[in-house]
């Protein structure tokens, strides 16, 4: 059953889905163009008995995030490309001492304050390399209202299920769009409630992974059992090692949990590719013009589809790499200087040719600019 | 058919509320409606633009590129936003402002908007409500019903009475052949 369709802005949608998948906790700085997420939750999380603070900084933001998800809340903070790499050192302590939570980058235009009303995509890199060190990475990144209200909720799941700092890497354009959705009911959604375990006996392995899981199951702080938590590399226990052995096999563990779960992580979206010549690649708000042109070009007999990395990091190689065989082109299509066109260039390797169509002076791309461009490489296939 | 409205004016002046308004009327009168705006880091002032596009069938590319409608507050936003229009677009602009050269007057709707805001409803702040009444009134787009259900999302309680009487002073603002000539139809 659905609920009646009501107008609702990307940002809103963010924190409704984020409240349904379990969100008590909200820290953040306001910035633009995340703010209205920081607004809807001080009003919301109230209601649901859930906490709202409004910290002296984005730093302070991301570690108060991290004191709540340890203490056993679900937990997320909002921010754009100035604040998300404030976080950055915060989202790496999350990555390392296994942290759930989510951190929401609704990107904007430029490096440093940039244009800050205007949209962007130039956060992709960020989101994968922001912190130091080599870490794990989930990032997710919607491309509607309504897919932004599920997603949000996905990313919750993944978080918990592999205890890490997830990424939801929104953009101006989806955040700050207004759309008709009707939300689903709750009981159509899927939630993952959090793995706790209260009690490991005399060991206080609070660390230790059960046979056949891939992570540790957590305590709650302040519900009883004492335990350490360090940003350095650490045993079993959760204390501070320099066996380089057990770090190795921590770290391992940590990129590992991720590399060996693709299939359950990486999502994408196809759309018309079975019999296409040209794929378009593009994630998040770039996806609406995207389908306008594919439809156009459809409607005038161009065999074009798309491919849209729901899940944009890791990066849907496995998923893209089938499709080549049958691509004569593929066409990456995003609102920067070309970022995820280097992961698409990896994957297609020389065996298919990639054209870009990037965009990074804080307009947005319209469908006709995509349309010419798959038109201009059309073409000089043929004159070929 | 794929409609494209622009609203535009000064920061603060309400026109991006003006566009989420007409389009929550369409999500309440059963249309698809996608609302999305530009402006400047500015909080007042600085130019500023709503866009609103609908359809009865799903919307793809949520920007306007060409707008079959355009509403201007302000001199600078008409003279910007006027250069790039669909064929057949419909201008509303305040009549306090000049009809830039190059723009066929005969597309052009001049209406006391901010005036009727101030002296007839009473408060200048109305003056984005009053266009909606008005903007509704010359397209033809949404019952009364849907319109109200529009405006009330967006008001505060208790500004209910305030805010009809902007609407209806807006709609009393385009005469009978003044709608007639500009009704659009969305199929």
């Amino acid at each position: 059953m659905k609920s009646k369709r009501v107008l609702m802005q990307g940002n809103e949608a963010c924190v409704e889905g984020a409240i349904a998948a379990g969100m008590r906790f909200y820290a953040g700085y306001p910035i633009t163009p995340s703010t209205e997420i920081a607004e809807r939750c001080a009003l919301r999380l109230p209601e649901v008995g859930g906490r709202f603070i409004q910290m002296e900084d984005e730093l302070a933001s991301m570690a108060a995030v991290l004191g709540a998800s340890t203490a056993g809340v679900k937990a997320m903070t909002a921010t754009s490309g100035p604040g998300f790499s404030l976080k950055q050192e915060n989202i790496g302590y999350g990555c390392l001492a296994e942290i759930p939570c989510v951190i929401v980058d609704v990107q904007r235009s430029g490096p440093s304050t940039g244009l800050p009303t205007s949209p962007s995509q130039g956060d992709y890199m960020q989101a994968r390399w922001g912190t130091h060190g080599d870490h794990p990475v989930i990032a997710l990144s919607p491309s509607s209202v309504r897919e932004t209200y599920r997603l949000i909720i996905r990313a919750f799941n993944l978080s918990e299920k592999y205890r890490t700092p997830v990424i939801f890497l929104m953009d101006e354009i989806v955040g700050h769009m207004r759309e008709g959705v009707a939300l689903p009911a709750p009981r159509d959604l899927i939630i993952n409630k959090r793995h706790i375990s209260y009690h490991d006996g005399a060991n206080k392995q609070c660390y230790a992974v059960p046979e056949g899981e891939f992570v540790p199951a957590m305590k709650p702080f302040g519900q009883g059992e004492r335990y350490n938590i360090t940003g350095l590399a650490h045993d079993v226990s959760g204390f501070p090692t320099n066996n380089t052995d057990i770090a190795g096999a921590l770290y391992t563990r940590l990129m590992e949990k991720i590399d060996r779960n693709l299939d359950d992580i990486v999502r994408v979206e196809e759309y018309k590719l079975d019999d296409a010549d040209t794929a378009v690649v593009c994630f998040g708000g770039t996806a609406r013009a995207v389908m306008s042109a594919v439809l156009e070009a459809r409607a005038a007999g161009m065999k074009v589809g798309m491919f849209r990395p729901i899940t944009v990091w890791p990066f849907p190689a496995a998923h893209l790499r089938a499709r080549l065989p049958g691509l004569k082109r593929i066409l990456m299509v995003e609102h920067n200087y070309g970022q995820m066109l280097l992961e698409v260039q990896r994957v297609a390797a020389e065996r298919v040719p990639v054209g870009f169509l990037g965009r990074w002076d804080g307009t947005v791309i319209p469908p006709e600019d995509i349309l010419q461009k798959l038109r201009e490489m059309e073409g000089s296939a043929h004159a070929e | 058919m794929r409609y494209e409205m622009r609203f535009s004016g000064s920061g603060g002046q309400g026109v991006i509320l003006a566009s989420v308004i007409v389009a929550e009327a369409a999500v309440a009168a059963g249309l698809e409606a996608v609302q999305s705006q530009s402006y400047g880091p500015e909080a007042r002032g600085g130019m500023c633009k709503a866009e609103t596009v609908l359809s009865r069938e799903q919307i793809w590319f949520s920007k306007v590129t060409k707008p079959d409608f355009l509403l201007a507050l302000t001199q600078q936003s008409l003279d910007k936003y006027a250069q790039v229009l669909a064929d057949r677009a419909v201008v509303m602009i305040d009549d306090g402002l000049t009809v830039p050269q190059g723009l066929d007057k005969k597309q052009v709707l001049a209406l006391p908007i901010l005036a009727t805001a101030r002296d007839k409803v009473g408060k200048l702040m109305t003056a984005n409500i009053v266009a909606v009444g008005a903007v509704n009134r010359a397209l033809g787009l949404f019952d009364e019903q849907a319109l109200r259900e529009g405006v009330r999302r967006h008001i505060p309680a208790g500004t209910e009475e305030l805010n009809w009487k902007a609407l209806d002073e807006g709609a009393a603002l385009v005469t009978e052949q003044q709608a007639a000539a500009f009704a659009r139809s969305l199929d």
